[in-house]
């Protein structure tokens, strides 16, 4: 059970928070990561958009052979994503309490700009009381 | 007759089915319970959310700051909003603590009136009393209030280039529009001044008039 990473992407697919809590992940450059969470973004609108029965919520998560990644989405559009390992079964919980830190930390916040990157000492701090990690 | 007609079918079928309105008019809620008639001595039903709260906060700093230069004409116009607040807030204060009271008073002494601000202002603004009553060292006409963790100010984070901001200067304000309502004029400020383990505390820095000063040796120790 290792959480690897946090990604907060806003609305409109930029990345406006990423944050790493152990190795093993291989290491990419900031642009990068805005990269994958554009392509997230997209995979993300085509999977709501194919749905056969109505309106979806899209994917919700991604397995590979080493990686599961759980993608939480809010009414208003904000993508919370938790990179873990395979047996994590604590991914959605805890994307919920990532959430309700974000309200409570990041929109509460009057010097932070909505939509964009989140420049929010508490967010940090409770962030690290939730994951761990530096 | 007959347009008229046609029109309420044609009315109705959009009610029920297109837009799917209410059918029967709608009543008020705000006639139901208006918040003037409400009893003004039921504290414990007439708490606010905090969140609530949090956001119109965030709000009123983003409005200020974008009317102001400089972070001392910020927590001056932040401490004209809370000076607003604090009169409001020390007459419901008396009329709740004395209306009921047989011998109704009024504190004319100054630290009697301070631990006023300390326990019962503080508990009907934030619903606890405050942490700690200091009298400054150095200039006898200083005294502090300390709050380890102001509930106002726990979803903001200041950033760094605005550090010696403190949004508690809303505060600051009440608690000057209450020494001004009690007869003890005074300029009120907030400083941030955090400890290792609370991070947000914050001193109200209450710096009083020498009228005040001259008074109270004149009344004398007992």
């Amino acid at each position: 059970m290792v959480t690897y990473s946090l990604w907060v992407i806003n609305k409109a697919g930029g990345l406006v928070y990423q944050r790493n809590f152990a190795d093993g992940l291989a290491q990419l450059s900031s642009n990068e990561y805005l990269v994958l969470a554009g392509t997230l973004h997209g995979i993300h609108a085509i999977t709501s958009r194919l749905s056969p029965t109505g309106t979806s919520s899209g994917v919700q998560v991604i397995e590979g052979e080493t990686l599961k990644i759980t993608i939480f989405l809010t009414l208003t559009g904000t993508k919370f994503v938790l990179v873990t390992s395979l047996a994590d079964q604590n991914s959605e919980p805890v994307l919920r309490k990532v959430y309700e830190a974000y309200a409570d930390t990041v929109m509460k916040n009057p010097f932070q700009t909505p939509e964009m990157p989140i420049r929010t000492d508490n967010f940090d701090l409770r962030i690290s009381t939730l994951l761990g990690g530096s | 007759m007959a347009s008229s007609s046609r029109f309420s079918v044609l009315s109705d079928s959009a009610n029920s089915t297109r837009y799917s309105l209410p059918t029967t008019p709608q009543q008020r809620p705000f006639l139901k319970s208006n918040i003037y008639d409400r009893n003004l001595n039921k504290t414990r039903t007439s708490e606010v959310s905090a969140s609530a709260f949090a956001f119109l906060f965030s709000e009123m700093i983003q409005y200020t700051q974008k009317r102001v230069n400089g972070i001392a004409d910020l927590e001056r116009r932040l401490n004209i909003l809370g000076y607003r607040v604090g009169t409001r807030t020390f007459e419901l204060m008396s009329w709740r603590a004395e209306a009921t009271s047989k011998a109704p008073k009024r504190e004319i002494r100054f630290l009697p009136a301070l631990m006023i601000i300390h326990t019962q202002l503080w508990r009907a603004v934030f619903g606890k009393p405050a942490d700690a009553l200091e009298k400054s060292v150095e200039n006898d006409d200083e005294y502090m209030i300390i709050d380890n963790d102001p509930p106002i100010t726990r979803g903001i984070s200041v950033p760094r280039d605005l550090s010696s901001l403190s949004c508690s200067a809303l505060t600051a304000g009440i608690v000057e529009a209450v020494l001004d309502g009690l007869g003890f004029p005074a300029r009120v400020t907030a400083h941030l001044t955090p400890t290792s383990n609370f991070p947000n505390r914050t001193t109200i820095l209450i710096k009083l008039e020498k009228s005040v000063i001259d008074r109270e040796s004149a009344l004398g120790n007992n």
